[in-house]
């Protein structure tokens, strides 16, 4: 195995394939450190997940249990952000929460991102008719207000987190599918390909091995991106009642029942508020810093 | 006559979508599982009065024929009646729709005359703590759902410092006192004459706009930055400041000029999104506008207003959108 | 140098500095307009013989008036509003109306026994919702011209199908749908043979204290003290505010911006009990939160399993931590304040009780369950509490939240397994409520008549033998004791657990005074006085 040293990765005339691509993946690295805001987004991100993955052992409480004499009590040494309208703790909520929220947004991601980029690279190669129709309907499901169909979807099956990332997916791709179509008519007429073209490579193989990969990067930032975009939607569908419904923990959610209590027991809504800010605005350091790095043109 | 081509298409266009959105809203509609009967007959309502009342409704026939019926209605210009205000669809539309534009008009103004200098100052200072500064500003203006940040306002302007009206549109002094002319209450208000009811509608509108606006100034913000940033490395920028021109000369008299027009599709695709901000500000600030008029009615399955404003919404924004590539292609010569 | 940056901030400021020198006259509202914050998105119309909710029947009440009302002082018995005295044949079976003869609606028109005529037409031939209360005394679109007759200008004939009680027939006319409408002013404006029911929905045609200036549907009703209206209010003017979020009109409410705010929940009254600037009026109402059994699920079909559950739930835990000012618990059909009602509260926690229940069943270890709720709050948190008091005798439930609406339609098409929901009285008599819970003569999927018993697919002889007879019994008092033996029966065997009556308490500025409220959410706003 090759060392992973320094000077192995930033040697300017790589030996082989894999030294140049994990060269190029350090110098970013480095790149990336470099921005003291895209680097705080990372460790609030990391410590959000880390949060949410080991929420069991970081606290005696569980997220459902009640105490109904012991409702909404103010932050103390036995529960650090106070209790709920249940007599729920609130800070064990805020990290269960962060398991339904994320995971929330990583199903939405993973659903979207793969699906948006085949259609827009499949459309973005195939030109004519299969372009068109592709694009009509894209253009369908974008002029479609997204709260509004996410709403209505939600309603018309069961409110719940599976309906909500259904519905949230349904309005996401568009944008992904735009962008991996912009990209791909950059490239679609580049020589490499029409090189893989003459080495009888077919159209399935030149778009998953050639296309999509070099599509990535803007990809990579704008999921980024929209993380933030996805979290807020799923707040505001939870507002509006129509998301992870009770008892599930669920930032939106957890702000919507907690709303009336605004202006009196204000941390109970005003806790998980400050859940959702922080990590989009980690989401949005996050994106902004890979932005500038993986796109020479946007600086 | 390639512009005539391309309105035609743009038409052509618009009616495929509008058609594709309509069976879209329609079969969600349908497949609801809120019986829209019980809005219009009420819950302790005998059975014979509900299966009377669904057969006017037209809802006992098959899904494509009431489908055919309602495409026939709309092809004569009738959105259909809306159960819980009883009205007709249009009129309702008409009476909500001119406040919600009221408030995503005045935010894009403000968002635009406070977004596009600060996006400047931001690539004219590039990597400063200017720059930073505003960069936090903006990401921060993305990382908040709209109804924290209306909750917070209202608590904090209305509740604790009590400096701005509380939720509606209007005091209850002014309420039906001006005639509807446009629809825009500060309009309105000074064509009546009335200028305390023009303060009244501009205090109520603060709040709501304020938000708005700070939401897509983020936006606008960041795209005026990165479009300005393009620009200012051009060689004739390069030339304009080896002719000894001044700095802010350089900047406002030809750096932004070219990137006006990419501003102007910025905006435009802002403003569609404003519309669809507007549902949650319009709960938390009790305004009277489309975005409340489609939730409630969505959460009442009472489709014929939901079908009719998504519609609304959805023209305008592949109008907007098609303006901006428009204008786009039009501008800019280099691009065909 | 004035830079653009500057003239800009400098032109942003102005709207603001105005406002502040104004705000001292947007703050109280004035002394001869009544405003109140209330949810009014509930409002399916403001025509009397077709509203059949709440709030636009406590409206319909300020702009009709009706033959006969419930004594405000005695909610049992009826005195006459536009009826001056009555008299009943020997047989019950025909009802003549002597009516006050300086009655006048608002547009100064003399009401007279054909406008009364004409109302009780209209109500049979529009048949609405809420017309069934009058045409259960036999009219039909046939024959009610025949039936309902004009004596003279001031005395009105009732021939019912068959004799029925007087204080039924009475207690039915005294229910919003009982509102007597101008014949003249309906006929003028009715299109299509509607009788009007179109223009009655931005128009009123009534003799009651107020005309209807405007309905704007989800954002304000505006009243207008009626030109003939003699009493000493000096109230001209009521407005309606449509502020959905109770925080909200707590807060308008402090500030001065509205005199009353109707909807506030317990988070909201507990601080505002204290609050020196603002009153609390409470009165109970007719609607009961009940959880229900649909009895085809192999679960909740034996009766064992029904008194498990009436014995799992912590009724005073509940109403003491999650609905101490808006619900107090009770546990029958018939809502406190109606007659025959029972009041006591023989249930209360018992988890020994309970899961021996349970065994008995058949259910030594529990089952699965779904419940549905209402989304509003606080039904999602009473079913929480439900959830984890269900899970202490074995039972798992799983919660499913709805818009109302969805709730009622997925219990009207018997998919529900077990629901939480709440029933308001369609009239003021015992018969309503016991109707609606008790009987259930065709289980079948086309039934005509779909009661809450139907909607949980059980039918039990026993329940629709004595509702009957308890409706045609012509002794009152022996009529009460039948009422109080189907609830006492309905404890022991019926699939509802009856678990919370509502209290309303409305919050008003200490300013206003006399503001009275019925069982059946009347208000006149009229008697209300304003400092």
């Amino acid at each position: 195995m090759i060392f992973f040293s320094r000077e192995w990765l930033l040697d300017d005339t790589p030996a082989n394939r894999r030294q140049a691509v994990w060269g190029r993946r350090y110098r970013l690295w480095l790149s990336l450190r470099s921005n003291p805001l895209a680097m705080a987004g990372l460790l609030v991100v990391a410590v959000m997940l880390l949060l949410a993955l080991f929420a069991p052992w970081l606290t005696p409480f569980e997220p459902g249990m009640q105490h109904l004499e012991n409702r909404l009590a103010a932050p103390s040494a036995a529960h650090w952000l106070g209790t709920d309208e249940l007599g729920r703790d609130v800070w064990t909520r805020i990290i269960y929460g962060g398991r339904t929220t994320l995971g929330m947004v990583i199903a939405v991601v993973l659903l979207t991102a793969p699906l948006g980029l085949l259609i827009g690279c499949i459309a973005g190669y195939a030109g004519g008719f299969i372009d068109k129709a592709l694009m009509r309907l894209t253009d369908i499901f974008l002029a479609f207000p997204r709260l509004i169909l996410a709403l209505a979807f939600v309603a018309a099956l069961k409110p719940g987190v599976e309906s909500a990332i259904l519905a949230i997916a349904l309005t996401s791709w568009p944008p992904y599918a735009r962008l991996a179509r912009a990209e791909t008519l950059q490239f679609r007429h580049s020589d490499f390909i029409a090189a893989s073209r003459l080495t009888g490579a077919s159209p399935l193989r030149i778009i998953l091995r050639h296309i999509m990969p070099l599509c990535v990067p803007s990809l990579i930032v704008r999921v980024t991106l929209d993380m933030s975009s996805i979290i807020i939607t799923a707040a505001s569908l939870g507002f509006l009642g129509m998301g992870a419904q009770p008892p599930s923990p669920e930032w939106g959610t957890m702000i919507a029942t907690a709303r009336r209590f605004l202006f009196s027991e204000w941390w109970v809504p005003l806790m998980p508020c400050i859940a959702i800010f922080l990590t989009s605005l980690a989401f949005n350091f996050l994106g902004d810093g890979l932005r500038d790095v993986l796109d020479p043109k946007e600086r | 006559m390639p512009l005539l081509k391309r309105i035609v298409s743009t038409l052509g266009s618009l009616v495929l979508t509008l058609f594709g959105l309509s069976v879209l809203t329609f079969f969600i509609g349908r497949v609801m599982p809120t019986d829209p009967v019980l809005a219009a007959v009420g819950d302790n309502a005998p059975q014979s009065v509900v299966e009377r009342v669904r057969a006017e409704m037209g809802l006992d026939q098959p899904l494509y024929v009431q489908f055919g019926h309602y495409l026939n209605q709309l092809l004569h210009g009738d959105l259909g009646k809306s159960i819980l205000t009883s009205n007709p669809v249009i009129t309702d539309i008409a009476r909500f729709f001119p406040a919600t534009m009221e408030l995503a008009t005045a935010a894009i103004i403000i968002a635009a005359l406070i977004g596009i200098p600060l996006g400047v100052w931001a690539a004219v200072r590039q990597r400063s703590w200017v720059d930073q500064t505003i960069r936090v500003i903006c990401l921060a203006g993305h990382s908040l759902p709209v109804f924290v940040l209306a909750l917070l306002s209202l608590l904090i302007f209305y509740a604790v410092l009590g400096i701005a009206p509380g939720p509606g549109r209007q005091d209850i002094i002014w309420q039906d006192m001006v005639p509807q002319v446009t629809g825009f209450l500060t309009i309105d208000s000074l064509l009546a004459g009335e200028t305390d009811a023009f303060w009244d509608a501009l205090a109520h509108m603060a709040q709501p706009v304020l938000i708005l606006a700070y939401f897509s100034m983020a936006y606008i913000t960041r795209m005026t930055r990165t479009f300005m940033l393009n620009a200012l490395s051009g060689e004739f920028v390069i030339t304009a400041r080896a002719k000894g021109l001044s700095s802010r000369r350089v900047i406002w008299r030809h750096a932004f000029p070219t990137v006006a027009v990419q501003l102007v599709t910025v905006l435009a695709l802002t403003y569609a999104g404003l519309l669809e901000g507007a549902v949650v500000t319009e709960n938390v600030f009790a305004w009277p506008g489309i975005g409340q008029y489609l939730t409630t009615s969505l959460m009442n399955a009472d489709m014929n207003p939901v079908i009719g404003a998504t519609l609304l919404v959805g023209t305008v924004y592949v109008l907007l959108n098609q303006l901006a590539d428009l204008l786009y292609r039009l501008w800019d010569p280099r691009v065909k | 140098m004035v830079t653009r940056r500057r003239f800009l901030a400098g032109c942003t400021a102005v709207p603001v500095v105005s406002y502040l020198s104004l705000n001292s006259s947007f703050a109280a509202t004035p002394p001869t307009m009544l405003v109140i914050a209330m949810q009014l998105d509930n409002i399916t119309s403001l025509d009397p013989h077709e509203s059949f909710e709440a709030t636009g029947g406590q409206i319909c009440g300020n702009l009709y008036q009706r033959l006969v009302t419930p004594d405000p002082k005695q909610a049992d018995k009826v005195i006459g509003q536009l009826a001056q005295s009555w008299d009943v044949s020997s047989d019950n079976g025909t009802y003549t109306f002597h009516l006050d003869p300086a009655a006048k609606f608002a547009d100064g028109s003399p009401l007279t026994a054909e406008d009364v005529a004409f109302s009780i037409e209209r109500i049979v031939k529009l048949d609405k919702s809420p017309a069934f209360i009058i045409n259960q005394f036999g009219f039909t679109k046939d024959n009610v011209t025949q039936r309902v007759t004009a004596k003279d200008a001031h005395t009105v004939e009732m021939k019912l199908g068959a004799p029925a009680a007087e204080t039924f027939l009475l207690y039915c006319l005294s229910a919003t749908v009982g509102s007597i409408v101008s014949k003249k002013a309906c006929l003028a404006n009715q299109q299509n043979n509607d009788f009007g029911n179109g223009w009655l929905k931005q128009h009123s045609a009534g003799s009651g204290a107020f005309t209807l200036r405007t309905w704007n549907a989800s954002e304000t009703v505006i009243l207008e003290i009626s030109p003939q209206y003699k009493g000493a209010s000096k109230t001209k003017r009521v407005i309606l505010k449509h502020i959905a979020d109770p925080a909200a009109q707590a807060l308008m409410l402090k500030k001065g911006d509205v005199d009353a705010a109707y909807d506030l929940t317990t988070e909201q009254l507990l601080q505002v009990k204290n609050d020196s600037s603002v009153s609390l009026v409470n009165q109970s109402l007719s609607a009961i939160m009940l959880m229900s059994c649909n009895t085809n699920n192999p679960y909740l079909k034996k009766p064992q399993v029904w008194q498990a559950l009436k014995w799992a739930l912590d009724y005073d835990s509940i109403q003491k931590n999650i609905l101490s000012m808006s619900f107090v618990t009770h546990q029958s059909f018939l809502p406190s304040g109606f007659p025959a009602a029972l009041d006591d509260t023989p249930f209360h926690k018992d988890v020994a009780k309970a899961k021996a229940l349970l065994a008995e069943a058949g259910y030594p270890d529990g089952f699965e369950i779904t419940l549905d709720h209402y989304s509003m709050q606080p039904y999602p948190d009473i079913a929480q509490a439900i959830q984890t008091q269900l899970g202490a005798i074995g039972i798992k439930v799983s919660l499913i939240a709805a818009e109302n609406r969805q709730v009622l339609t997925k219990m009207r098409a018997r998919q529900h397994q077990l629901a939480l929901t709440v029933w308001g009285a369609d009239y003021f008599d015992p018969n309503s409520n016991t109707e609606a819970f008790c009987v259930n003569t065709d289980n079948s999927d086309n039934a005509r008549a779909r009661t809450l018993a139907w909607r949980c697919s059980w039918s039990d002889d026993e329940f629709n033998k004595l509702t009957e007879q308890a409706l045609h019994e012509p002794d009152p008092a022996k009529r009460i004791a039948l009422y109080q033996q189907i609830q006492q029966l309905g404890r022991e065997k019926s699939p509802f657990i009856f678990m919370m009556q509502k209290t309303k308490n409305v919050a008003t500025s200490k300013a206003l005074s006399d503001v009275h409220m019925t069982v059946l959410e009347q208000w006149p706003y009229a008697q209300v006085k304003k400092a």
